[in-house]
């Protein structure tokens, strides 16, 4: 049987809003998918570590506070320290359109804004991510 | 209940008639544009409200007047006509000193009271310097890690003439007792200022998450807090019970009006377990509610509040002072429902949220800016926003009279309705121990994310519109919105500064009071002198939490 996509949902920094992550989590599971959520303020530390032990296929970070030139390039860092080169980092959150083809350049994969379906972002990951072996 | 005249008998016939010779010709011609109708928190309306749905609700002991219990009507006789509500903007960014810039233009443009956001490791009581607070300096408040910081915050704002509103909540002891000093510092009298402190912990737990320390002893401060402010700083408003929250995190009208109300219940339970006298301390206590997309929903949400209250304070805490009964509040337009697709939009939703706030009797009002869901407010979006409510006031005559929307059938049958609906969520959590026991099992918490989920569904499914987002969408990338930076200097200056405070001030002052505020937490006493005591040395926000933290322990959210 063809193994599912995994993804970690994540909410780093000191932001509490996490009604974005939760929903996004539950509508990818509803889908199908693995989802593990990290709850409220790990560090990027944390959330790379978990992405390694749980052997996920994309890391989706959730960023309402206005840290996101902090946070996402600490993470992605930390990814490529750990080799994970094949995971996919995506994003969401409340982050000025100037800011995103920046996050893009650093290599985070997608950006989705207030709005955006939680349809949108299950298309964006089943067309972009495939299960690891 | 009811000693209200029942409707006639020749109204029914009309009904019926209405029904057979009107109705279903108009319904067989042209059927209606869904099968149900329901508010934006997906609750069921009736085609029409007549005389019919009314039959139970006493125009009298329901309804009454303004003024009088139970508050239906509003809690002042006069309504708007007597005393226009505080427009009051919450505002912060930056440093101490920016906001204070910040705070003097509002104050130039008419604006009433004062509204103080904190950043993000003021928050969670934590100073600039510490690593968990990179990234986040003057995000999305202001950065606030000592008494110099408060000190700039307001200065040359005089505290005994402006009243000033506080967002705060885990560490709001800390940031109380920097503002008291303050005033002291300005020679003004605790006896006569007056302010909001939020302080409301266990929103946090349910829905907004910004928490220190374990339900119990969070609470322990709460109640502090009461009782210091009671002896000593009678006119502040030490709590602001809000709703706010639990429905930007997604909850339906009914469950922001059940889970406030029921978190109001639990402190004013704590606080006479503490051996505090009810009406020593219940008209002190204010309310937040947010004023969402459903007109009429929000405008019998805050109906219902203040009929709840005032037979929970005056029935099931014996209170007999009319003040205890009342429930004032404090409105914020709808964060969640502000667009960043075609934001000029935003500026109508404001508007017609703000107005369901007025009419609702709102006490005071914040009304967010067009730009909110891009980024802090700029300053020009943030006056349009305080032009809406002025318009409001001034323009569209909806003060001259006091709760123009009563005895409207459909308004009081909703009225009634929600206040049905929210006490069985109370006695729900009354059954399981109260709001702390409902919060330990995860109870207000999984409510809230089912709706916001079932929320989301509907309008992927299409049955919820959002204006520009899943209907009428066009592209709006071009559309240019001035938009507030804040850059990462803030947090450097502020690392800078507070060097220099721990290098100036008294080390041996530092130590003992931190040492008496450890003792004091871990016996008990109250600590509030304590926090006042510390903030006199200059010690830091981070400190005086950090200090706590060994005494009572952290809080870790179950996943649920």
């Amino acid at each position: 049987m063809e193994r599912k996509i995994r993804i970690l949902i994540a909410k780093p920094g000191l932001d509490g809003h996490d009604r974005g992550a939760k929903v996004i989590a539950r509508a990818l599971r509803d889908a199908g998918m693995e989802v593990i959520y990290t709850g409220l303020r790990q560090t990027p530390e944390q959330i790379v570590a978990a992405a390694v032990q749980e052997d996920v296929d994309c890391i989706g970070l959730s960023i309402l506070s206005g840290a996101h030139m902090t946070l996402f390039p600490r993470v992605l860092e930390l990814m490529r320290e750990q080799g994970l080169d094949d995971v996919m980092l995506f994003g969401g959150g409340i982050i000025p359109d100037e800011d995103i083809p920046k996050l893009k350049e650093l290599g985070v994969a997608e950006v989705f804004t207030p709005g955006a379906s939680t349809q949108d972002v299950l298309a964006y990951i089943r067309s972009n991510v495939r299960a690891g072996a | 209940m009811s000693t209200t005249k029942k409707p006639s008998n020749a109204f029914r016939d009309a009904d019926e008639r209405w029904e057979q010779e009107t109705l279903k010709p108009t319904l067989s011609r042209m059927p209606e544009r869904a099968e149900t109708f329901t508010t934006t928190s997906l609750y069921p309306i009736e085609r029409l409200y007549t005389p019919l749905d009314v039959e139970e609700i006493d125009p009298v002991a329901d309804i009454g007047f303004p003024g009088e219990f139970p508050y239906t009507r509003g809690i002042h006789a006069t309504g708007h006509r007597g005393k226009l509500w505080t427009m009051r903007q919450f505002a912060g960014f930056g440093s101490a000193r920016d906001t204070n810039e910040r705070f003097k233009y509002l104050l130039e443009h008419g604006q009433t009271g004062l509204s103080t956001a904190f950043d993000l490791p003021t928050l969670m009581g934590l100073d600039a310097d510490s690593p968990l607070s990179e990234g986040e300096v003057g995000k999305c408040g202001v950065a606030v890690s000592s008494l110099a910081d408060m000190e700039a915050l307001f200065d040359g704002i005089p505290l005994e003439k402006v009243t000033t509103s506080m967002t705060i909540n885990a560490p709001a002891s800390m940031i109380l007792a920097m503002y008291l000093v303050v005033a002291e510092k300005q020679g003004a009298d605790w006896k006569r200022i007056s302010g909001t402190l939020q302080n409301d912990i266990l929103k946090e737990f349910i829905a907004q998450k910004e928490w220190i320390y374990p339900p119990r002893p969070s609470m322990q401060l709460v109640i502090d807090t009461f009782k210091f402010c009671t002896d000593e700083v009678p006119r502040w408003n030490f709590i602001s019970v809000s709703g706010y929250h639990i429905r930007e995190a997604g909850s339906t009208a009914i469950q922001e009006l059940a889970f406030t109300l029921r978190d109001g219940i639990e402190y004013v339970q704590w606080a006479i377990d503490a051996g505090m006298d009810v009406d020593a301390f219940a008209g002190r206590i204010s309310f937040f509610f947010n004023a969402h997309n459903d007109f009429f929903e929000e405008i019998a949400k805050y109906r219902a509040a203040r009929r709840i209250w005032a037979h929970v304070m005056r029935d099931r805490f014996g209170a007999k002072d009319p003040r205890s009964w009342q429930l004032r509040f404090h409105t914020q337009t709808a964060g969640v429902t502000l667009t960043a697709q075609q934001p000029y939009n935003n500026v109508a939703r404001v508007a017609i949220q703000a107005l369901a706030g007025v009419l609702g009797g709102t006490q005071s009002l914040h009304t967010n800016s067009l730009d909110e869901t891009l980024a802090l407010p700029s300053e020009h979006a943030a006056t349009i926003a305080l032009r809406t409510q002025q318009i409001i006031a001034h323009e569209t005559g909806v003060t001259n009279t006091v709760d123009p929307l009563a005895g409207s059938y459909f308004i009081e049958k909703l009225t009634s309705d929600m206040e049905a609906a929210a006490m069985d969520y109370i006695h729900k959590i009354d059954a399981m121990g109260g709001m702390v026991e409902a919060i330990d099992r995860g109870f207000p918490q999984k409510e809230i994310q089912d709706s916001a989920y079932e929320f989301q569904r509907a309008v992927e499914r299409g049955e919820k519109v959002i204006v520009g987002v899943n209907a009428f969408n066009v592209d709006t990338s071009g559309v240019e919105v001035p938009m507030l930076v804040i850059d990462d200097s803030t947090g450097e200056s502020q690392r800078r500064n507070l060097a220099q405070i721990r290098a100036t001030r008294n080390a041996d002052r530092v130590t003992t009071t931190l040492e008496n505020l450890a003792n004091g937490a871990a016996e008990g006493r109250n600590t509030m002198p304590l926090l006042v005591d510390c903030v006199r040395e200059y010690v830091t926000l981070g400190e005086m939490c950090d200090t706590l933290r060994e005494v009572y322990g952290e809080y870790q959210e179950p996943v649920f």
